[in-house]
C-alpha cells in the first residue's frame, strides 16, 4: 500500500513537471495541444474509492490551472474524465480481478483494452477542455477538430510513456 | 431516511461528479468576469517564482539569437548617436531646446512566463511595482508590440498580449486608421488582423503597419507589414492580414512603456464626464 503511494506521488510530480515546462510550449498553432498529465488520473488503481479519485482529479486539474492561469478549466475536464473512468471500468472489468492488477496500466491489461482506454478518456476531457475554453457554440466545427487532433498527440504521447516504462506482469 | 443514504451511497460517483463539476465551473466563470482579480494566476509570488527558475535555465538555450538582436539594436542606436553624425557647416549655433519635453520612459523587463497556443495569451514579466510598473501600460520589444500591462505585484505584472480576443489597439496604414484584431477565426500567433479600413483604399503588400496617436504606444511604433487585404462585400471595408514583427515564440525581453503626461491626460478628460 505504502509502495503505492509513493510511486503514485513521484509520478504526480514528473507529469505536472513535464506538462508544465516542456509540453505548455509545445503545440501545433492552435489545433493540436498535448495534455500528457492526464496520464496520472489514467494510472490511478484499480482499487481506489470513488470519493479518493473525485479529489485527486480536482486537484490535479487546479495545480495545472494555476499554471496555465485558466482556473477552473482544467478542474473541470479532469472530474468529468474521473466520471467516464469509474463508469468504462465498471463495465470492462471484472471485480474480482483487482488483486493481482493493482493499476490500469499498459502492461497489466494489454494493449487493446489499453488503448480503448485511453482514447476514450482522452477526448472525454478534451471535449470539456476545448468546448468550455470557447465557451460559445458558435465554433463547433472548429473546436471539434481541435479535439481530434489534441487528442491524437496526447494519446500517442500517453502510448510512449506506457512503452517507455513497459513492464509485463503474469495474469 | 435510511433510503435516501442507500441512493446516495449507490450512486455516489454521479454526486461526486456534480459536486466537484459546480465547484470547477463557478471558479471558471468567476475568474472571467472579475478579469483574473484573484492571487491564483501566474503573477502570483510562488508561482512566478518557479517559472523565473525555470526561465534561468531556458534563457541560456537562446542566449546566441538574443545576443544577436541586442547587437543588432545597439548599432541602430550608435547610428542615432550625435557623435555618429558628421556636420559639413562651418557655424555651429547651439540652440539650447525647451519646445521638445520627454513624454515616455522605457523600462526593460524579462518575460518568464509566455504563451502562445491559448485562445486567450498572457505574459508574465520579472518587473512590478516596485520598478514603476503600473496597469494599463504599453509593452513593446525590440521589433515591434507586444500587448498591455493587466494585473500588478510588487514583482511581477502580467501582460495581456496582442494575441487575445479583447486586446484591441489602434493602428494606422498609410495614415488610414483601423483597429488590431486577433482571435477572431484566426489564432495563429505570427497574424493579426488590422480591421475598419476603407475598401476604396489602395493598401499594397509591404506596406507598415504603425501605431497611431491614439493608442496608448509612442505614435508610430512598429507593428508589421501587409501580407494580404481581401475586400468584404457589402460594407465597405476590408480585413487586413498584418505580419507581426515581433516573434512571440521567441520573446526573452520586452521594453514597459511610461507616458509621463498619461496623468494630465487623464485628469483633463474625466473633468469632460462631471460637467
Amino acid at each position: 500500500m505504502g509502495r503505492v503511494v509513493i510511486i503514485n506521488f513521484i509520478r504526480f510530480f514528473l507529469l505536472i513537471a513535464t506538462q508544465v515546462f516542456l509540453l505548455k510550449n509545445i503545440g501545433y498553432y492552435n489545433l493540436s495541444i498535448p495534455y500528457l498529465y492526464i496520464l496520472f488520473i489514467l494510472l490511478l488503481p484499480f482499487g481506489i474509492p470513488n470519493w479518493l479519485l473525485f479529489f485527486l482529479a480536482f486537484s490535479t486539474g487546479i495545480t495545472i490551472d494555476v499554471f496555465y492561469d485558466t482556473l477552473g478549466l482544467n478542474a473541470a475536464a479532469c472530474t468529468v474524465m474521473a466520471f467516464i473512468r469509474i463508469i468504462y471500468i465498471s463495465i470492462t472489468v471484472q471485480r474480482d480481478g483487482f488483486d493481482n492488477e493493482p493499476e490500469p496500466s499498459l502492461g497489466a491489461m494489454g494493449f487493446r483494452w489499453f488503448i480503448f482506454y485511453s482514447t476514450i478518456l482522452t477526448i472525454s476531457h478534451h471535449f470539456i477542455l476545448f468546448t468550455f475554453e470557447n465557451f460559445k457554440f458558435g465554433e463547433l466545427g472548429y473546436t471539434l477538430i481541435r479535439v481530434l487532433l489534441s487528442s491524437i498527440f496526447t494519446v500517442t504521447l500517453i502510448l510512449i510513456s506506457e512503452f517507455a516504462f513497459f513492464s509485463k506482469k503474469t495474469r | 431516511m435510511r433510503n435516501i443514504w442507500l441512493f446516495f451511497l449507490k450512486h455516489n460517483a454521479f454526486f461526486l461528479l456534480v459536486f466537484y463539476f459546480l465547484i470547477s465551473l463557478s471558479l471558471l466563470i468567476k475568474n472571467n468576469s472579475f478579469q483574473r482579480a484573484s492571487v491564483w494566476n501566474s503573477s502570483n509570488k510562488m508561482v512566478g517564482s518557479a517559472y523565473e527558475q525555470v526561465n534561468e535555465v531556458k534563457g541560456y538555450l537562446s542566449l546566441r539569437s538574443i545576443n544577436d538582436s541586442l547587437a543588432a539594436e545597439n548599432a541602430l542606436l550608435r547610428n542615432q548617436l550625435a557623435s555618429s553624425f558628421k556636420s559639413d557647416s562651418l557655424k555651429q549655433v547651439t540652440v539650447r531646446d525647451s519646445t521638445l519635453k520627454q513624454q515616455y520612459t522605457y523600462t526593460l523587463a524579462k518575460v518568464i512566463n509566455n504563451s502562445i497556443h491559448q485562445k486567450n495569451n498572457y505574459l508574465t514579466i520579472d518587473r512590478g511595482t516596485k520598478h514603476g510598473i503600473a496597469k494599463g501600460m504599453g509593452v513593446t520589444s525590440a521589433k515591434g508590440i507586444v500587448g498591455i500591462v493587466l494585473n500588478v505585484s510588487p514583482d511581477f505584472a502580467t501582460i495581456r498580449s496582442i494575441l487575445h480576443s479583447e486586446t484591441k489597439v489602434s493602428a494606422q496604414v498609410n495614415g488610414n486608421i483601423g483597429s488590431l484584431v486577433w482571435g477572431e477565426g484566426n489564432n495563429d500567433s505570427r497574424y493579426v488582423y488590422l480591421k475598419d479600413i476603407q475598401s476604396h483604399l489602395i493598401i499594397k503588400k509591404g506596406d507598415r503597419v504603425v501605431t497611431s496617436e491614439f493608442s496608448l504606444f509612442p505614435e508610430g511604433t512598429n507593428i508589421g507589414y501587409v501580407v494580404e487585404n481581401r475586400k468584404k462585400g457589402g460594407d465597405g471595408e476590408m480585413d487586413i492580414k498584418v505580419k507581426l514583427d515581433t516573434d512571440f515564440s521567441t520573446l526573452q525581453y520586452v521594453y514597459v512603456i511610461n507616458n509621463l503626461l498619461s496623468a494630465q491626460q487623464i485628469a483633463l478628460e474625466s473633468q469632460n464626464k462631471i460637467e
